[in-house]
């Protein structure tokens, strides 16, 4: 993985330690992004980040412990979809809420035009961003390779480094 | 707005869709057109106009024209490699 031609593409090294719906976008969006651009892309999917790369991956989101979650509706009158609904937080603890604060983020993202998670990573993929895998991580949780797309690749922390080294770019999300 | 508006060989309507659809988008159809071609590209991102300069300046690819046109933008590339 070393950079040694200097007409090379830039780089970009992304690490993606979060699985939630509302994280699992600045990985993706930044590596679709940087990959239309040109540049070479990998993202070190690693702790619960490492889920995003699951066959079946369903992120959700809670706004529990959230408290800059816009609560909005993604549907009705524009002055009801303005309102940002003061939610008390022992509500947000009941169950199916995180189901339904899910829905409503993806609704919403929807409606605004913009794409799904499976169809960023698909984006991804096609637009050749190595996905790697954080071996220790999937030691931990008990996941394996089988269990992910199979485009991804599975590697450690030296690994991403080494890549990250010679990057442009280097972000931890 | 009374520049000369190039001729685009092939028309990209990315209206509706939000970052990074309109960026990734145009990356794939300039590919579709032979290098000197031009690709006329249609956004209704606000986003869209920095980005597609910052995007036009990573790939080379260059931006003719760029303009609003009935509440959208418009971006003409000429596909250079």
């Amino acid at each position: 993985m070393s950079k040694s031609d200097p007409n090379a593409p830039k780089r970009l090294a992304l690490i993606a330690s979060k699985g939630t719906l509302d994280w699992a976008y600045p990985p993706f969006i930044l590596a679709s992004a940087g990959a239309a651009m040109g540049w070479e892309v990998a993202i070190f999917h690693t702790f619960y980040g490492l889920t995003l790369l699951l066959k079946d991956n369903q992120p959700e989101v809670s706004p529990l412990g959230n408290p800059a979650m816009p609560m909005k509706m993604p549907f009705g009158p524009d002055g009801f979809q303005k309102i940002s609904w003061p939610i008390p937080t022992a509500m947000m603890a009941a169950p199916g809420f995180n189901a339904l604060a899910t829905n409503l983020m993806k609704q919403t993202f929807k409606n605004k035009g913009v794409a799904s998670i499976p169809e960023l990573r698909a984006l991804c993929v096609e637009g050749g961003v190595n996905m790697i895998a954080c071996q220790m991580t999937m030691d931990v949780f008990g996941f394996k390779k089988e269990d992910f797309i199979p485009e991804c690749t599975v590697a450690g922390a030296a690994t991403f480094l080494e890549y990250a080294a010679e990057a442009e770019v280097q972000l931890f999300i | 707005m009374t520049t000369t508006i190039p001729e685009a060989n092939k028309v990209l309507d990315c209206s509706g869709m939000l970052c990074p659809i309109p960026v990734i988008k145009t990356s794939r159809a300039i590919k579709e057109i032979p290098v000197g071609q031009v690709l006329k590209m249609i956004s209704t991102d606000p986003g869209a106009p920095p980005d597609m300069e910052a995007w036009s300046r990573q790939t080379g690819n260059e931006l003719l024209d760029s303009h609003q046109e009935e509440g959208k933008f418009v971006f003409y590339f000429r596909r250079v490699k």
